[in-house]
């Protein structure tokens, strides 16, 4: 009934299944760690209230968002093992490294720093709690560093050599591995993502509350600078991803004919697709709409280059044609509607209009989640563009998963989705009730209750724990009683 | 050749380390979880909570230390057991995600509270259960073939595996029990006393029928346990043992404070004592030895050299995070 090549499918889809997923939260909490660490920043320089009151609505947000990261990168982190254990044996002496280095050097600084960011304001004083919120922001832009190196290596391996069982082996340079030919494109193409992702966000909240009241001051700093961020780094995140396109040109180039719709070769200037549906049986793009030349001026920067197609590449070497091209135009298309936004709210500033111009609002609301789909698409596109390599040109996906058979693999897959819907859907349902009301002046970030702890708004144990209200609060006398 | 042993060696140490620290640490948030239902809702409940709420996460990621360190450090182990044991795998990762988000969607949701306790108490209980029988499942011995495993998919399913699983639940309960007298005051420190003695009893009952079910399981574990001259390296662990659980009953009828604590913890180091003695030199016990298993040299020094210099800061700032959360968990303002 079953095969192996059914564990391998189901395997495939479990490790996209939960990465997607787990994505998603990082995506969010690298920008919103920073952004937390600016509004704190802001609070401490001016003593601005209002910064602080954001900073609060949206460490409540981050601690929900964190909590989910956390739970489903620790599946990631054992999936290696669990159904790519070929892959972790022999890849594991250059891989291994780099994911430990991960662990010493952004895990631990997160975990350890969280702590105090959520509970302990009054217990640490407010230069040191900034320092704690300035450790955790910091330590999700490491995790990125080496998870984007790991990932990098894998698209284009270097600094290696090829030893007994298969194994891949560190060479004599750790920085060659490291620094891999297309980690620095990646690395700083994603963290953007991660920018414009949570600027999105924030930008769509603070635009909800505009269009109910739109003399709330909080929604209007949080809008104005959401919409800042979007004027100013859509288009740097264009330009970035242009050049790792260029990159992939040079060290993937089937990913790239996959992404633009190139089954045929064009000796003299390829077009740009703007449209088509690929037919994969049949090697060519149906009801294909493009501009002449235009796909090797953006590539080659000529209109005469000539691009190679699919056409030039075996059929056992293609990645799936359909996936990339469309996740692919959805990625751009969504980096094309931030731009868009963003140049449209420089007018609004422009004419005074910023704060009040619904049918802007309503646009940057439904833009809210955009940056996540963006993430996702850019993800498809890059990871299934490589297929059927897990190492390029080394390694086949089909070569790389455990031996397990379908049913196991199976139902433990079933068993994520299950799991994930609920969890996490429960999860991102809290973050939007949280989203959904407007910041007030005096964000005190915890609900009263009639009885019981006081302590239902999440993460902070009381007032005595209450983030930035500790200075007035006594300390109470267990406080001193200590170990006896 | 000489060196890379010696590196091995080290890289065997660091992952048992990390193991240990792991096992202590979400060992008394995962005993917590296990204890919950014994709680009354409302306040006990909050504040035990409350007293691992700041510092759960830094405990869990000792795991992926111990888990990331074995993938880098001795890739093949990591190939062979997690397949091994898939299903006690996967069993772990989801109840870890239960247990997880219970700590904050409890806060968030006052009407469904007592779903998302129940969430974190069955996520505690089955993580803990999943890696006592991963132990135990590793203890008994991996079918390998070539460089994989060969086995079925439910070997790891025996009666040994079960009581391994149930001691170490009953270890966890112990150490969040006794983190709990550290932590409570009044009616609430004396109903974790109560507990932790009985999670002691059961603690040290399973400890001790494990150990001798593990002379039963392979003659080379007896033969290294029982003759000459292994016995003298291995009599003390016993011994002390023995010190160890009469020193930590005494102290829970005695009204100490952290001291029951520092013992449970004590008495882990022990079991973990007797289970290196037991395995060295094998990472995946009949036929992988360390170095069998080991990355090559410059995947280990490469690491070593991050492990030195971050370890102590790690230790260093998670040690700091502690302190600030120091003393008893605090009840003032709250009602």
């Amino acid at each position: 009934m079953f095969d192996t090549a059914d564990a391998l499918v189901l395997a495939r889809i479990q490790f996209a299944f939960t990465v997607s997923f787990h994505f998603i939260f990082p995506a969010f909490s690298i920008g919103l760690a920073s952004y937390l660490a600016v509004l704190e920043g802001l609070w401490l320089k001016t003593g601005r209230q209002l910064y602080h009151d954001l900073f609060k609505y949206w460490l409540k947000i981050f601690a929900i968002a964190f909590a989910m990261g956390v739970v489903s990168g620790i599946v990631m982190s054992y999936q290696f093992g669990t159904n790519w254990s070929v892959f972790s044996d022999r890849a594991g002496p250059v891989v291994g490294p780099l994911m430990a280095y991960e662990v010493l050097t952004a895990f631990f600084l997160e975990a350890g720093f969280l702590g105090v960011m959520l509970f302990g304001m009054e217990k640490v004083g407010r230069r040191l709690h900034f320092a704690a919120t300035l450790m955790v922001a910091v330590g999700t832009f490491i995790s990125a560093f080496w998870i984007l190196s790991v990932n990098s290596w894998m698209h284009t391996p270097a600094g290696f050599e090829m030893g007994a069982n298969g194994q891949f082996l560190p060479g004599d340079s750790w920085l060659a591995i490291i620094f891999n030919p297309s980690f620095p494109y990646r690395l700083v193409h994603t963290v953007t993502a991660a920018y414009l992702t949570t600027a999105f966000v924030v930008g769509g909240v603070g635009a909800w509350h505009l269009l109910r009241d739109r003399a709330n001051p909080h929604a209007r700093k949080m809008f104005s600078m959401a919409m800042w961020m979007a004027a100013l780094v859509a288009p740097v995140q264009i330009f970035l991803g242009d050049a790792q396109g260029l990159n992939t040109l040079e060290h993937q180039p089937q990913k790239v004919m996959a992404m633009e719709g190139h089954y045929e070769s064009h000796p003299d200037g390829a077009p740009l697709y703007l449209f088509g549906i690929p037919n994969e049986k049949e090697q060519r793009l149906d009801y294909a709409v493009g501009i002449p030349k235009v796909s090797s001026l953006i590539l080659e920067h000529s209109l005469d280059a000539p691009l190679a197609g699919l056409d030039t590449i075996p059929d056992d070497e293609q990645p799936p044609v359909s996936i990339v091209f469309w996740s692919f135009r959805v990625m751009v298309g969504i980096g094309f509607a931030m731009l868009g936004i963003g140049v449209w709210s420089l007018l609004a500033r422009w004419r005074g209009r910023l704060y009040d111009w619904p049918l802007l609002h309503r646009f940057a609301v439904v833009m809210a989640p955009s940056g996540f789909a963006a993430v996702i698409a850019g993800w498809i596109t890059t990871e299934v563009g490589r297929q059927p390599y897990v190492i390029y040109g080394l390694m086949r996906t089909a070569d790389a998963a455990s031996p397990l058979d379908a049913p196991a693999v199976g139902s433990s897959l079933l068993a994520f989705i299950v799991v994930y819907f609920a969890v996490f859907g429960v999860g991102v349902w809290y973050i939007m009730r949280l989203m959904s009301k407007s910041p007030q002046p005096g964000e005190v970030g915890v609900k009263r209750g009639d009885k019981g702890p006081i302590r239902t708004a999440g993460f902070t144990p009381g007032p005595t724990q209450n983030p930035g209200d500790g200075e007035k609060l006594p300390r109470g006398p267990h406080e001193a009683s200590r170990e006896r | 050749m000489n060196v890379n042993v010696d590196l091995t060696t080290v890289w065997a140490f660091i992952i048992a380390f990390a193991v240990f620290a792991y096992v202590v640490m979400d060992g008394f948030d995962l005993g917590i979880g296990i204890l919950f239902p014994a709680f009354e809702a409302g306040p006990e409940r909050d504040r035990a909570m409350n007293s691992i709420a700041p510092v759960w996460d830094g405990n869990e990621t000792w795991l992926v230390l111990g888990g990331g360190g074995l993938f880098a450090a001795f890739p093949l182990a990591y190939a062979v057991i997690l397949p091994a044991t898939y299903p006690l795998v996967i069993a772990m990762l989801l109840g870890l995600v239960f247990r997880g988000v219970a700590f904050e969607y409890r806060w968030r949701d006052p009407s469904h509270r007592r779903f998302w306790d129940a969430a974190f108490t069955g996520g505690s209980l089955v993580a803990a259960l999943a890696q006592g029988m991963t132990l135990g499942a590793l203890l008994q011995g991996v079918d390998v073939t070539g460089r994989a495993y060969s086995g079925s998919w439910f070997d790891w399913l025996t009666p040994y595996t079960l009581l391994t699983g149930f001691g170490t639940v009953a270890g966890y309960a112990l150490l969040g029990a006794t983190w709990l007298v550290w932590k409570m005051e009044g009616p609430e420190q004396e109903h974790a006393r109560r507990l932790a003695k009985v999670a002691a009893w059961a603690t040290v009952l399973l400890m001790g029928v494990v150990s001798l079910y593990n002379l039963l399981l392979n003659a080379e574990y007896a033969d290294r346990w029982l003759t000459a001259p292994e016995i003298y390296l291995a009599a003390p662990v016993p011994i002390v043992t023995a010190v160890l659980v009469i020193a930590l009953l005494r102290a829970l009828s005695r009204e100490r404070h952290s001291k029951p604590f520092w013992l449970s913890i004590s008495l882990f180091l022990m079991g973990m004592a007797g289970l290196g003695f037991t395995m060295w030199p094998y990472v995946v016990p009949p036929g992988i030895t360390i170095w069998d298993a080991a990355a090559p040299e410059r995947s280990q020094i490469f690491m070593l050299v991050g492990v030195a210099i971050t370890m102590p800061l790690i230790l260093i700032y998670t040690g700091w995070a502690y302190w600030v959360f120091r003393g008893k968990t605090s009840d003032e303002g709250y009602h």
